[in-house]
Protein backbone atom coordinates (compact mmCIF):
# COMPACT_ATOMS: atom_id res chain seq x y z
CA UNK A 1 0.00 0.00 0.00
CA UNK A 2 1.23 3.47 -0.85
CA UNK A 3 0.24 6.39 1.35
CA UNK A 4 0.80 10.07 0.61
CA UNK A 5 0.59 12.37 3.64
CA UNK A 6 0.26 16.06 2.79
CA UNK A 7 1.52 18.36 5.52
CA UNK A 8 1.52 22.10 6.07
CA UNK A 9 4.15 24.17 7.83
CA UNK A 10 2.15 26.62 9.92
CA UNK A 11 2.69 29.07 12.80
CA UNK A 12 2.54 27.42 16.22
CA UNK A 13 -0.95 27.58 17.73
CA UNK A 14 0.16 30.07 20.39
CA UNK A 15 1.52 32.56 17.82
CA UNK A 16 0.47 36.17 18.09
CA UNK A 17 -0.43 36.98 14.50
CA UNK A 18 0.93 40.23 13.03
CA UNK A 19 1.47 41.58 9.52
CA UNK A 20 4.06 43.75 7.80
CA UNK A 21 4.38 45.77 4.59
CA UNK A 22 1.23 47.75 5.17
CA UNK A 23 -0.74 44.63 6.16
CA UNK A 24 0.08 42.71 3.00
CA UNK A 25 2.53 40.13 4.41
CA UNK A 26 2.44 37.74 7.35
CA UNK A 27 5.16 38.68 9.81
CA UNK A 28 7.35 35.56 10.18
CA UNK A 29 9.79 37.24 12.59
CA UNK A 30 10.10 35.24 15.79
CA UNK A 31 7.36 32.82 14.73
CA UNK A 32 7.90 29.13 15.32
CA UNK A 33 6.60 26.93 12.50
CA UNK A 34 5.17 23.50 13.23
CA UNK A 35 3.54 20.66 11.33
CA UNK A 36 -0.17 21.43 11.04
CA UNK A 37 -1.76 19.79 14.13
CA UNK A 38 -4.36 17.98 12.02
CA UNK A 39 -1.67 16.89 9.53
CA UNK A 40 0.22 15.42 12.49
CA UNK A 41 -2.76 13.16 13.21
CA UNK A 42 -2.84 12.06 9.57
CA UNK A 43 0.87 11.29 9.62
CA UNK A 44 0.62 9.38 12.90
CA UNK A 45 -2.15 7.16 11.50
CA UNK A 46 -0.18 6.60 8.27
CA UNK A 47 2.85 5.44 10.28
CA UNK A 48 0.63 3.14 12.36
CA UNK A 49 -0.82 1.61 9.18
CA UNK A 50 2.70 1.17 7.83
CA UNK A 51 3.75 -0.69 10.98
CA UNK A 52 0.62 -2.85 10.93
CA UNK A 53 0.15 -3.55 7.24
CA UNK A 54 3.48 -2.71 5.66
CA UNK A 55 2.90 0.44 3.63
CA UNK A 56 5.21 3.07 2.21
CA UNK A 57 4.61 6.59 3.51
CA UNK A 58 5.58 9.64 1.46
CA UNK A 59 5.37 13.11 2.97
CA UNK A 60 4.26 15.89 0.65
CA UNK A 61 4.51 19.63 1.12
CA UNK A 62 3.97 22.67 -1.03
CA UNK A 63 6.35 25.21 0.39
CA UNK A 64 9.63 27.00 0.17
CA UNK A 65 12.93 25.82 1.66
CA UNK A 66 11.97 27.09 5.12
CA UNK A 67 9.38 24.25 5.33
CA UNK A 68 12.14 21.62 5.39
CA UNK A 69 12.50 21.34 9.20
CA UNK A 70 8.83 20.33 9.32
CA UNK A 71 9.36 17.79 6.50
CA UNK A 72 12.42 16.31 8.23
CA UNK A 73 10.45 15.97 11.43
CA UNK A 74 7.78 14.00 9.54
CA UNK A 75 10.51 11.73 8.18
CA UNK A 76 11.85 11.32 11.73
CA UNK A 77 8.38 10.25 12.87
CA UNK A 78 8.42 7.40 10.37
CA UNK A 79 7.70 8.51 6.80
CA UNK A 80 9.99 6.90 4.20
CA UNK A 81 10.59 9.73 1.80
CA UNK A 82 9.35 13.22 0.97
CA UNK A 83 8.40 15.46 -1.92
CA UNK A 84 8.48 19.23 -1.65
CA UNK A 85 6.92 21.31 -4.40
CA UNK A 86 9.05 24.41 -4.41
CA UNK A 87 6.38 27.11 -4.34
CA UNK A 88 4.43 29.26 -1.97
CA UNK A 89 1.09 27.54 -1.21
CA UNK A 90 -1.00 30.34 -2.74
CA UNK A 91 -4.47 28.88 -2.39
CA UNK A 92 -6.33 25.59 -1.94
CA UNK A 93 -6.80 24.98 -5.67
CA UNK A 94 -3.12 25.52 -6.40
CA UNK A 95 -2.03 23.14 -3.63
CA UNK A 96 -4.62 20.55 -4.69
CA UNK A 97 -3.34 20.75 -8.26
CA UNK A 98 0.20 20.00 -7.08
CA UNK A 99 -0.98 16.98 -5.08
CA UNK A 100 -3.06 15.74 -8.02
CA UNK A 101 -0.09 16.11 -10.39
CA UNK A 102 2.12 13.95 -8.15
CA UNK A 103 -0.65 11.40 -7.58
CA UNK A 104 -1.29 11.08 -11.32
CA UNK A 105 2.35 10.17 -11.83
CA UNK A 106 2.49 7.71 -8.91
CA UNK A 107 -0.91 6.38 -7.84
CA UNK A 108 -1.45 6.28 -4.07
CA UNK A 109 -3.99 4.09 -2.28
CA UNK A 110 -4.51 6.72 0.39
CA UNK A 111 -3.93 10.45 0.32
CA UNK A 112 -4.14 11.73 3.88
CA UNK A 113 -3.97 15.26 5.24
CA UNK A 114 -5.36 17.28 8.11
CA UNK A 115 -9.00 18.34 7.93
CA UNK A 116 -7.75 21.91 7.48
CA UNK A 117 -4.58 23.95 7.78
CA UNK A 118 -4.55 26.17 10.84
CA UNK A 119 -3.48 29.27 8.92
CA UNK A 120 -6.25 29.57 6.32
CA UNK A 121 -8.67 27.05 7.88
CA UNK A 122 -10.18 26.42 4.46
CA UNK A 123 -10.53 22.66 4.77
CA UNK A 124 -10.85 22.50 1.00
CA UNK A 125 -7.72 20.85 -0.36
CA UNK A 126 -8.84 17.22 0.17
CA UNK A 127 -12.12 17.81 -1.64
CA UNK A 128 -10.51 19.50 -4.61
CA UNK A 129 -7.86 16.75 -4.86
CA UNK A 130 -10.63 14.13 -4.81
CA UNK A 131 -12.42 15.96 -7.60
CA UNK A 132 -9.28 16.42 -9.71
CA UNK A 133 -8.42 12.71 -9.36
CA UNK A 134 -12.02 11.54 -9.69
CA UNK A 135 -11.97 9.67 -6.37
CA UNK A 136 -13.99 10.12 -3.15
CA UNK A 137 -12.92 12.59 -0.48
CA UNK A 138 -14.07 12.28 3.13
CA UNK A 139 -13.52 14.71 6.03
CA UNK A 140 -13.20 15.01 8.99
CA UNK A 141 -12.19 11.40 9.55
CA UNK A 142 -11.66 10.45 13.20
CA UNK A 143 -11.10 6.69 12.77
CA UNK A 144 -9.52 4.76 9.91
CA UNK A 145 -8.92 1.04 9.42
CA UNK A 146 -7.94 -0.77 6.25
CA UNK A 147 -9.28 -4.21 5.42
CA UNK A 148 -7.84 -5.37 2.09
CA UNK A 149 -8.93 -2.71 -0.38
CA UNK A 150 -11.74 -1.40 1.84
CA UNK A 151 -11.34 1.54 4.17
CA UNK A 152 -13.57 1.62 7.25
CA UNK A 153 -13.89 5.08 8.66
CA UNK A 154 -15.74 7.20 11.17
CA UNK A 155 -16.52 10.74 10.13
CA UNK A 156 -17.70 13.51 12.43
CA UNK A 157 -20.93 15.18 11.38
CA UNK A 158 -22.87 17.95 13.11
CA UNK A 159 -24.00 16.64 16.46
CA UNK A 160 -22.63 13.14 15.93
CA UNK A 161 -20.72 10.78 13.72
CA UNK A 162 -21.19 8.21 10.99
CA UNK A 163 -19.39 5.04 9.97
CA UNK A 164 -18.45 4.83 6.31
CA UNK A 165 -17.00 2.10 4.13
CA UNK A 166 -15.40 2.79 0.77
CA UNK A 167 -12.96 1.25 -1.66
CA UNK A 168 -9.44 2.62 -2.04
CA UNK A 169 -8.12 4.91 -3.43
CA UNK A 170 -9.42 7.73 -1.21
CA UNK A 171 -8.53 11.24 -0.11
CA UNK A 172 -9.12 11.84 3.60
CA UNK A 173 -9.05 14.93 5.81
CA UNK A 174 -8.11 13.71 9.29
CA UNK A 175 -8.64 14.88 12.85
CA UNK A 176 -8.31 13.52 16.38
CA UNK A 177 -8.68 10.85 17.68
CA UNK A 178 -7.56 9.01 14.51
CA UNK A 179 -4.18 8.40 16.18
CA UNK A 180 -1.99 9.76 18.95
CA UNK A 181 0.57 12.33 17.86
CA UNK A 182 4.00 10.75 17.53
CA UNK A 183 7.20 12.30 18.87
CA UNK A 184 10.35 11.47 16.91
CA UNK A 185 12.99 9.46 18.76
CA UNK A 186 16.76 9.92 18.41
CA UNK A 187 17.10 7.06 15.93
CA UNK A 188 14.30 8.52 13.82
CA UNK A 189 15.94 11.95 13.83
CA UNK A 190 19.29 10.41 12.74
CA UNK A 191 17.80 8.34 9.91
CA UNK A 192 15.61 11.24 8.74
CA UNK A 193 18.72 13.15 7.69
CA UNK A 194 19.48 10.70 4.91
CA UNK A 195 15.95 9.83 3.78
CA UNK A 196 15.22 11.05 0.22
CA UNK A 197 13.61 14.48 -0.10
CA UNK A 198 12.76 15.25 -3.70
CA UNK A 199 12.26 18.87 -4.69
CA UNK A 200 10.01 19.41 -7.70
CA UNK A 201 8.86 22.49 -9.54
CA UNK A 202 5.15 23.37 -9.41
CA UNK A 203 2.78 22.20 -12.11
CA UNK A 204 2.12 25.50 -13.93
CA UNK A 205 -1.07 27.25 -12.93
CA UNK A 206 -1.90 30.79 -12.08
CA UNK A 207 -3.71 31.10 -8.77
CA UNK A 208 -7.45 31.61 -8.80
CA UNK A 209 -7.36 33.81 -5.71
CA UNK A 210 -4.89 36.14 -4.02
CA UNK A 211 -4.88 37.96 -0.72
CA UNK A 212 -4.99 41.72 -1.30
CA UNK A 213 -4.46 42.58 2.37
CA UNK A 214 -4.82 41.39 5.94
CA UNK A 215 -6.42 42.88 9.00
CA UNK A 216 -6.37 42.21 12.73
CA UNK A 217 -9.65 42.12 14.66
CA UNK A 218 -10.57 45.17 16.69
CA UNK A 219 -9.87 44.54 20.37
CA UNK A 220 -12.86 43.67 22.48
CA UNK A 221 -14.05 46.40 24.81
CA UNK A 222 -13.14 45.99 28.47
CA UNK A 223 -14.84 43.28 30.45
CA UNK A 224 -17.71 44.22 32.73
CA UNK A 225 -17.35 42.35 36.02
CA UNK A 226 -20.41 41.27 37.97
CA UNK A 227 -20.12 40.23 41.64
CA UNK A 228 -20.88 36.52 42.13
CA UNK A 229 -23.61 37.21 44.69
CA UNK A 230 -25.43 39.34 42.11
CA UNK A 231 -24.97 36.81 39.32
CA UNK A 232 -28.61 37.10 38.25
CA UNK A 233 -28.05 40.69 37.08
CA UNK A 234 -26.00 39.18 34.24
CA UNK A 235 -29.18 37.79 32.72
CA UNK A 236 -30.82 41.23 32.85
CA UNK A 237 -27.75 42.79 31.19
CA UNK A 238 -27.72 40.14 28.47
CA UNK A 239 -31.31 41.03 27.66
CA UNK A 240 -31.34 44.81 28.05
CA UNK A 241 -27.76 45.87 27.29
CA UNK A 242 -26.22 43.18 25.06
CA UNK A 243 -29.64 42.21 23.62
CA UNK A 244 -28.62 38.64 22.91
CA UNK A 245 -31.30 36.75 24.85
CA UNK B 1 -26.27 34.73 -14.92
CA UNK B 2 -28.06 34.45 -11.58
CA UNK B 3 -26.34 33.98 -8.23
CA UNK B 4 -26.81 30.40 -7.12
CA UNK B 5 -27.28 29.41 -3.48
CA UNK B 6 -27.18 25.88 -2.14
CA UNK B 7 -29.82 25.69 0.59
CA UNK B 8 -29.53 22.77 2.97
CA UNK B 9 -32.52 20.96 4.41
CA UNK B 10 -32.87 19.60 7.91
CA UNK B 11 -35.81 17.21 8.16
CA UNK B 12 -37.52 18.80 5.19
CA UNK B 13 -37.06 22.40 6.41
CA UNK B 14 -34.59 25.01 5.17
CA UNK B 15 -31.81 25.30 7.74
CA UNK B 16 -31.43 28.66 9.42
CA UNK B 17 -27.89 28.96 8.09
CA UNK B 18 -29.28 28.38 4.61
CA UNK B 19 -31.84 31.15 5.02
CA UNK B 20 -28.89 33.38 5.85
CA UNK B 21 -27.05 32.10 2.76
CA UNK B 22 -30.07 32.82 0.55
CA UNK B 23 -30.35 36.35 1.92
CA UNK B 24 -26.61 36.85 1.43
CA UNK B 25 -26.86 35.49 -2.13
CA UNK B 26 -29.78 37.77 -2.93
CA UNK B 27 -27.75 40.77 -1.72
CA UNK B 28 -24.84 39.76 -3.98
CA UNK B 29 -27.32 39.28 -6.84
CA UNK B 30 -28.56 42.82 -6.19
CA UNK B 31 -25.00 44.15 -6.39
CA UNK B 32 -24.49 42.32 -9.68
CA UNK B 33 -27.87 43.34 -11.10
CA UNK B 34 -29.17 39.80 -11.33
CA UNK B 35 -31.48 37.45 -9.43
CA UNK B 36 -30.89 34.75 -6.82
CA UNK B 37 -31.71 31.10 -7.44
CA UNK B 38 -31.64 28.54 -4.64
CA UNK B 39 -30.88 24.86 -5.20
CA UNK B 40 -32.52 22.50 -2.74
CA UNK B 41 -31.79 18.78 -2.72
CA UNK B 42 -33.91 16.10 -1.08
CA UNK B 43 -37.55 15.62 -0.11
CA UNK B 44 -39.38 18.81 0.92
CA UNK B 45 -42.87 20.16 0.31
CA UNK B 46 -43.48 22.92 -2.21
CA UNK B 47 -44.71 25.45 0.36
CA UNK B 48 -41.55 25.08 2.40
CA UNK B 49 -39.43 25.51 -0.73
CA UNK B 50 -41.33 28.64 -1.73
CA UNK B 51 -40.29 30.24 1.59
CA UNK B 52 -36.84 30.70 0.03
CA UNK B 53 -38.54 33.73 -1.55
CA UNK B 54 -38.92 35.35 1.87
CA UNK B 55 -35.14 35.61 2.03
CA UNK B 56 -34.68 36.91 -1.49
CA UNK B 57 -34.57 33.94 -3.88
CA UNK B 58 -36.79 34.37 -6.93
CA UNK B 59 -36.51 30.77 -8.02
CA UNK B 60 -35.88 27.40 -6.40
CA UNK B 61 -34.46 24.46 -8.32
CA UNK B 62 -35.60 21.36 -6.49
CA UNK B 63 -33.69 18.12 -7.05
CA UNK B 64 -35.89 15.45 -5.50
CA UNK B 65 -34.59 12.24 -7.09
CA UNK B 66 -35.00 9.53 -4.42
CA UNK B 67 -31.32 8.66 -4.87
CA UNK B 68 -30.54 12.06 -3.35
CA UNK B 69 -32.56 11.59 -0.18
CA UNK B 70 -29.48 10.45 1.68
CA UNK B 71 -27.09 13.36 2.23
CA UNK B 72 -24.10 12.91 -0.09
CA UNK B 73 -21.56 15.71 -0.54
CA UNK B 74 -20.19 14.40 -3.83
CA UNK B 75 -23.58 13.85 -5.50
CA UNK B 76 -24.91 17.16 -4.13
CA UNK B 77 -21.88 18.99 -5.54
CA UNK B 78 -22.62 17.46 -8.93
CA UNK B 79 -26.23 18.69 -8.72
CA UNK B 80 -25.15 22.23 -7.84
CA UNK B 81 -22.51 22.21 -10.60
CA UNK B 82 -25.22 21.19 -13.10
CA UNK B 83 -27.45 23.98 -11.78
CA UNK B 84 -24.62 26.52 -12.08
CA UNK B 85 -24.17 25.46 -15.68
CA UNK B 86 -27.88 25.64 -16.50
CA UNK B 87 -28.24 29.07 -14.89
CA UNK B 88 -24.90 30.37 -16.12
CA UNK B 89 -24.14 31.27 -12.51
CA UNK B 90 -20.81 32.95 -11.85
CA UNK B 91 -21.26 33.16 -8.07
CA UNK B 92 -22.24 30.20 -5.87
CA UNK B 93 -23.01 30.73 -2.16
CA UNK B 94 -23.15 28.04 0.53
CA UNK B 95 -23.45 28.18 4.31
CA UNK B 96 -20.54 26.57 6.09
CA UNK B 97 -21.41 23.17 7.54
CA UNK B 98 -19.89 19.74 7.28
CA UNK B 99 -21.95 19.22 4.12
CA UNK B 100 -21.41 22.76 2.77
CA UNK B 101 -17.64 22.54 3.21
CA UNK B 102 -17.42 19.16 1.46
CA UNK B 103 -19.55 20.43 -1.43
CA UNK B 104 -17.69 23.74 -1.80
CA UNK B 105 -14.40 21.93 -2.34
CA UNK B 106 -15.74 19.41 -4.86
CA UNK B 107 -17.53 22.27 -6.67
CA UNK B 108 -14.34 24.34 -6.82
CA UNK B 109 -12.65 21.35 -8.45
CA UNK B 110 -15.48 20.86 -10.95
CA UNK B 111 -15.89 24.51 -11.91
CA UNK B 112 -12.25 25.54 -11.48
CA UNK B 113 -13.62 28.27 -9.29
CA UNK B 114 -12.01 30.80 -6.97
CA UNK B 115 -13.11 29.69 -3.55
CA UNK B 116 -13.38 31.84 -0.44
CA UNK B 117 -13.89 29.78 2.73
CA UNK B 118 -15.05 31.40 6.01
CA UNK B 119 -16.58 34.49 4.40
CA UNK B 120 -17.73 37.02 6.99
CA UNK B 121 -18.98 39.98 4.96
CA UNK B 122 -20.58 40.96 1.66
CA UNK B 123 -18.12 41.22 -1.25
CA UNK B 124 -16.59 44.51 -2.37
CA UNK B 125 -17.07 44.85 -6.13
CA UNK B 126 -15.53 48.30 -6.51
CA UNK B 127 -12.24 46.86 -7.70
CA UNK B 128 -12.58 43.29 -8.91
CA UNK B 129 -14.28 40.82 -6.57
CA UNK B 130 -12.95 41.09 -3.04
CA UNK B 131 -14.29 39.27 -0.03
CA UNK B 132 -13.35 39.32 3.65
CA UNK B 133 -12.59 35.97 5.26
CA UNK B 134 -11.59 34.82 8.71
CA UNK B 135 -8.10 33.25 8.92
CA UNK B 136 -5.74 31.95 11.63
CA UNK B 137 -8.80 30.57 13.37
CA UNK B 138 -10.33 33.99 13.83
CA UNK B 139 -7.10 35.66 14.94
CA UNK B 140 -7.00 37.72 11.70
CA UNK B 141 -8.88 38.53 8.51
CA UNK B 142 -7.88 38.42 4.84
CA UNK B 143 -9.29 40.37 1.92
CA UNK B 144 -9.32 37.79 -0.88
CA UNK B 145 -9.34 38.76 -4.50
CA UNK B 146 -11.24 36.08 -6.45
CA UNK B 147 -9.83 36.12 -9.97
CA UNK B 148 -11.48 33.06 -11.50
CA UNK B 149 -14.54 33.32 -13.74
CA UNK B 150 -16.67 31.38 -11.24
CA UNK B 151 -16.58 32.30 -7.55
CA UNK B 152 -17.66 30.18 -4.61
CA UNK B 153 -18.35 31.77 -1.24
CA UNK B 154 -18.74 29.63 1.89
CA UNK B 155 -20.21 31.94 4.51
CA UNK B 156 -19.85 31.67 8.26
CA UNK B 157 -22.81 31.86 10.60
CA UNK B 158 -23.80 35.42 11.55
CA UNK B 159 -22.24 36.95 8.44
CA UNK B 160 -25.45 38.80 7.69
CA UNK B 161 -28.78 39.26 9.48
CA UNK B 162 -31.53 38.11 7.10
CA UNK B 163 -34.52 40.40 6.56
CA UNK B 164 -37.73 38.67 5.56
CA UNK B 165 -40.39 39.78 3.10
CA UNK B 166 -43.71 38.20 2.04
CA UNK B 167 -42.35 37.13 -1.34
CA UNK B 168 -42.50 33.53 -2.48
CA UNK B 169 -40.11 31.82 -4.85
CA UNK B 170 -41.21 29.85 -7.90
CA UNK B 171 -40.27 26.19 -7.61
CA UNK B 172 -39.00 24.16 -10.55
CA UNK B 173 -38.15 20.48 -10.56
CA UNK B 174 -34.51 19.94 -11.37
CA UNK B 175 -33.39 16.54 -12.66
CA UNK B 176 -29.72 16.54 -13.58
CA UNK B 177 -27.87 13.31 -14.31
CA UNK B 178 -25.63 12.35 -11.43
CA UNK B 179 -22.89 9.79 -12.11
CA UNK B 180 -22.91 6.47 -10.23
CA UNK B 181 -19.35 7.24 -9.13
CA UNK B 182 -20.85 9.82 -6.74
CA UNK B 183 -22.64 7.05 -4.82
CA UNK B 184 -19.73 4.85 -3.78
CA UNK B 185 -19.54 5.68 -0.05
CA UNK B 186 -21.48 3.26 2.10
CA UNK B 187 -22.72 4.76 5.36
CA UNK B 188 -23.08 1.78 7.68
CA UNK B 189 -24.11 3.56 10.87
CA UNK B 190 -25.11 7.06 11.98
CA UNK B 191 -25.13 8.34 15.55
CA UNK B 192 -26.67 11.73 15.95
CA UNK B 193 -27.81 13.53 19.05
CA UNK B 194 -31.55 14.05 18.66
CA UNK B 195 -33.67 16.80 20.08
CA UNK B 196 -30.62 18.86 21.01
CA UNK B 197 -29.76 22.18 19.42
CA UNK B 198 -26.83 21.60 17.09
CA UNK B 199 -23.73 23.44 18.23
CA UNK B 200 -22.58 24.93 14.88
CA UNK B 201 -26.10 26.29 14.27
CA UNK B 202 -26.80 27.55 17.77
CA UNK B 203 -27.34 31.25 18.53
CA UNK B 204 -26.57 30.68 22.20
CA UNK B 205 -23.93 28.34 23.60
CA UNK B 206 -23.22 27.29 27.19
CA UNK B 207 -19.77 25.76 27.44
CA UNK B 208 -17.89 24.27 30.35
CA UNK B 209 -14.39 23.09 31.16
CA UNK B 210 -12.43 21.15 33.72
CA UNK B 211 -13.70 23.51 36.41
CA UNK B 212 -16.83 21.33 36.45
CA UNK B 213 -14.67 18.59 38.02
CA UNK B 214 -16.40 15.64 36.38
CA UNK B 215 -19.02 14.53 33.81
CA UNK B 216 -21.50 13.83 36.62
CA UNK B 217 -21.71 17.58 37.26
CA UNK B 218 -22.88 18.52 33.75
CA UNK B 219 -26.50 18.76 34.90
CA UNK B 220 -26.03 22.41 35.93
CA UNK B 221 -24.60 23.22 32.48
CA UNK B 222 -27.45 21.46 30.72
CA UNK B 223 -30.03 23.16 32.95
CA UNK B 224 -28.82 26.63 31.98
CA UNK B 225 -28.57 25.61 28.31
CA UNK B 226 -32.10 24.25 28.43
CA UNK B 227 -33.50 27.40 30.05
CA UNK B 228 -31.80 29.55 27.39
CA UNK B 229 -32.54 27.16 24.47
CA UNK B 230 -28.78 27.04 24.00
CA UNK B 231 -26.46 24.31 22.77
CA UNK B 232 -23.89 22.80 25.12
CA UNK B 233 -20.17 22.78 24.37
CA UNK B 234 -16.94 21.96 26.15
CA UNK B 235 -13.19 22.59 26.19
CA UNK B 236 -10.59 20.22 24.70
CA UNK B 237 -9.48 18.64 28.01
CA UNK B 238 -13.10 17.76 28.77
CA UNK B 239 -13.49 16.02 25.41
CA UNK B 240 -10.06 14.35 25.74
CA UNK B 241 -11.10 12.99 29.15
CA UNK B 242 -14.29 11.65 27.51
CA UNK B 243 -16.47 13.62 29.89
CA UNK B 244 -18.32 14.93 26.82
CA UNK B 245 -18.49 13.77 23.17
CA UNK B 246 -15.95 15.09 20.68
CA UNK B 247 -18.57 16.92 18.61
CA UNK B 248 -19.04 19.31 21.56
CA UNK B 249 -15.35 20.26 21.69
CA UNK B 250 -14.91 23.93 20.81
CA UNK B 251 -11.46 25.34 19.99
CA UNK B 252 -8.64 25.47 17.52
CA UNK B 253 -8.75 21.72 16.84
CA UNK B 254 -12.47 21.37 17.43
CA UNK B 255 -15.62 23.16 16.32
CA UNK B 256 -15.38 26.87 15.66
CA UNK B 257 -18.51 28.67 16.72
CA UNK B 258 -19.81 32.18 16.16
CA UNK B 259 -22.97 32.43 18.25
CA UNK B 260 -24.58 35.60 19.56
CA UNK B 261 -23.74 34.52 23.11
CA UNK B 262 -21.00 32.21 24.39
CA UNK B 263 -21.03 31.45 28.12
CA UNK B 264 -17.85 29.78 29.35
CA UNK B 265 -17.94 28.20 32.81
CA UNK B 266 -14.80 26.83 34.41
CA UNK B 267 -12.71 27.33 31.28
CA UNK B 268 -9.43 29.20 31.82
CA UNK B 269 -9.23 30.42 28.21
CA UNK B 270 -6.10 28.98 26.61
CA UNK B 271 -5.33 30.68 23.28
CA UNK B 272 -6.35 27.48 21.46
CA UNK B 273 -9.79 27.62 23.06
CA UNK B 274 -10.21 31.32 22.29
CA UNK B 275 -9.46 30.57 18.64
CA UNK B 276 -12.65 28.54 18.44
CA UNK B 277 -14.91 31.14 20.04
CA UNK B 278 -13.44 34.56 19.29
CA UNK B 279 -16.00 35.39 16.62
CA UNK B 280 -18.84 35.10 19.15
CA UNK B 281 -20.75 38.39 19.51
CA UNK B 282 -20.88 38.39 23.31
CA UNK B 283 -18.67 36.30 25.60
CA UNK B 284 -19.43 35.65 29.28
CA UNK B 285 -16.76 34.08 31.46
CA UNK B 286 -17.41 32.49 34.84
CA UNK B 287 -14.32 31.32 36.71
CA UNK B 288 -13.23 31.15 40.33
CA UNK B 289 -9.73 32.30 39.37
CA UNK B 290 -9.73 36.11 38.88
CA UNK B 291 -6.50 35.76 36.87
CA UNK B 292 -7.99 33.33 34.32
CA UNK B 293 -6.80 34.67 30.92
CA UNK B 294 -10.29 34.25 29.46
CA UNK B 295 -11.51 37.37 31.33
CA UNK B 296 -9.33 39.47 29.02
CA UNK B 297 -11.39 38.31 26.03
CA UNK B 298 -14.77 38.51 27.73
CA UNK B 299 -17.55 41.09 27.59
CA UNK B 300 -18.99 40.06 30.95
CA UNK B 301 -17.22 38.26 33.76
CA UNK B 302 -18.12 36.70 37.07
CA UNK B 303 -15.43 35.62 39.50
CA UNK B 304 -17.10 32.86 41.45
CA UNK B 305 -17.81 29.20 41.99
CA UNK B 306 -19.50 27.73 38.90
CA UNK B 307 -21.47 25.36 41.16
CA UNK B 308 -23.16 28.37 42.75
CA UNK B 309 -23.26 30.78 39.82
CA UNK B 310 -24.71 28.50 37.12
CA UNK B 311 -27.85 27.48 39.09
CA UNK B 312 -28.40 31.17 39.95
CA UNK B 313 -28.28 32.09 36.29
CA UNK B 314 -30.66 29.27 35.40
CA UNK B 315 -33.14 30.54 37.98
CA UNK B 316 -32.85 34.09 36.67
CA UNK B 317 -33.52 32.93 33.09
CA UNK B 318 -36.51 30.88 34.21
CA UNK B 319 -37.87 33.90 36.10
CA UNK B 320 -37.48 35.98 32.95
CA UNK B 321 -39.33 33.48 30.79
Amino acid sequence: MKILVCVTSVPDTTTKITFTDNNTKFNKAGVQFITGPYDDYALARAVELKEKLGASVTVFNVGEADAEPVIRKCLAIGADDAIRVNAEPIDAYFVAEQIAAVAKETPYDLILMGRESIDYNGGQVHGIVGELLGIPSISPVMKLDIDGTTAKMTREIEGGKEDIEAQLPLVLGCQEPIAEWKIPNMRGIMTARTKPLKIVQPAGQDSLTTVASYELPAPRGSVKMIPADEAETLITLLRTEAKVI
Amino acid sequence: MSVLIFAELDEGKLKKSSQEAIFYGSKVAGMLGTSATAVVIGAADQNELATAGRFGATKVLHAADAKLNEVNGMAYASVVAAAAQQEGAKVVVLAKSSLGDAMAARLAGKLKAGLAPNVIDLPDLSNGFRVKTSIYTGKAFAYNELKADVKILAIKKNTIAPEETDATASVEAFTPTVADSDFVLKVTNTEKATGDILLPEADLVVSAGRGLKGPENWGIVEDLAKALHAATACSKPVSDLDWRPHHEHVGQTGIKVSPNLYIAAGISGAIQHLAGVNSSKVIVVINKDPDAPFFKSADYGIVGDVFEVLPKLTKAVQALN
